[in-house]
């Protein structure tokens, strides 16, 4: 695991409130981790911030997975 | 009942008669008060009324820059911003035909656009505190129409209509966003009225006076209380009866 990819994890479980093993490559932020539309626009607010990148509403909505989240920051940031 | 206390607040339009009745009122509620407005020396004076808990934030909501900049200050300033009231407010009345596009621009610019700005930015850090509550100063006129102030009445029934959506978007993370909409107020603004203007304003007043500023923000101090937390969406009339709706 990469340096962005616990980074990415760690802002996943504090703000969604699961537990750090259930954030796997392929786990849906609402479909897995019980995320609504709300929290996934507040978890992009978030990367941009960790990261500082900005991630434009079209890459948004391509991010459903914490892999995506991690593979589109890996080639932002 | 209303306690404020360790809450932070922002007024825009805290130098006019409206918008510094609602900064004093949060601030006896306990609030520390965040008073924005363009002309400072007012603002200074309340500040200096009120002692301590008071921050001067100038800003001119015409300036896009600096409306984007005001929650940040503001959260410089306090702490965070737990309650936003945007009651700042211009007029360029004139009937349509006469109306310029800077005269309509520049309404909507100050009145709704900036609550718009103002509404995002401090959304983000109500979302992270999972409590925020917004009011917005709407108008009569938003409702019923006036002539002569197509712009003004517009951008102040967009205001409900922002309001109302926002509300269903943020409504699960404890922050409520609610519209006061005065009649006719005692102010500067009313104050210029005659006699006979004032007399036929009277006529369409059931309790048959103009309202207080106070009155405005005693309303104001109840939608940004813990108690309106099941209050959102809402527009909240104080106008003596002028409609009721």
């Amino acid at each position: 695991m990469s340096d962005i990819a616990d980074r990415v994890k760690k802002i996943v479980v504090e703000h969604l409130g699961v537990e750090a093993d259930k954030v796997t490559e392929t786990a849906s932020f609402i479909d897995d981790l019980g995320a609504d539309s709300l929290d996934t626009v507040e978890l992009v607010m978030a990367f941009e911030e960790e990261f500082g990148i900005e991630i434009p509403d079209d890459a948004a909505e391509t991010i459903q997975t914490f892999g995506d989240a991690v593979k589109f920051i890996s080639s932002a940031a | 009942m209303f306690d404020l206390t360790g809450k932070t607040a922002l007024v825009t339009g805290a130098s006019g008669g409206i918008g510094a009745e609602i900064a004093r009122a949060l601030h006896s509620a306990g609030a520390t008060v965040g008073l924005s407005g363009t002309r400072v020396e007012p603002l200074e004076t309340l500040a200096a009324e009120l002692g301590e808990r008071a921050h001067v934030l100038p800003c001119n909501l015409s300036d896009a820059a600096e409306v984007e900049g005001l929650i940040k200050r503001g959260v410089e300033a306090m702490g965070a911003v737990d309650i936003l009231v945007n009651n700042a407010g211009i007029t360029r009345d004139g009937l349509v035909m006469r109306m310029s596009d800077e005269d309509w621009a520049s309404v909507i610019d100050v009145n709704l656009t900036s609550t718009f700005r103002l509404c995002r930015a401090a959304v983000r850090g109500m979302m992270k505190a999972r409590w925020g509550r917004i009011v917005n100063i709407s108008s009569i006129v938003g409702q019923t129409g006036n002539g002569g102030q197509v712009n003004y009445a517009a951008s102040k029934a967009g205001m409900v209509g922002l309001s109302k959506s926002l509300a269903a978007e943020v409504a699960s993370r404890g922050i409520t966003v609610n519209c006061v909409a005065p009649g006719f107020i005692e102010t500067a603004m009313t104050d210029k009225l005659n006699e006979a203007q004032r007399a036929g304003i009277l006529g369409s007043v059931p309790a048959g006076r103009m309202g207080t500023p106070a009155e405005i923000a005693a309303a104001v101090l109840f939608l940004a209380s813990q108690e309106a937390g099941y209050v959102t969406g809402s527009t909240l009339h104080v106008n003596g009866g002028m409609a009721m709706i």
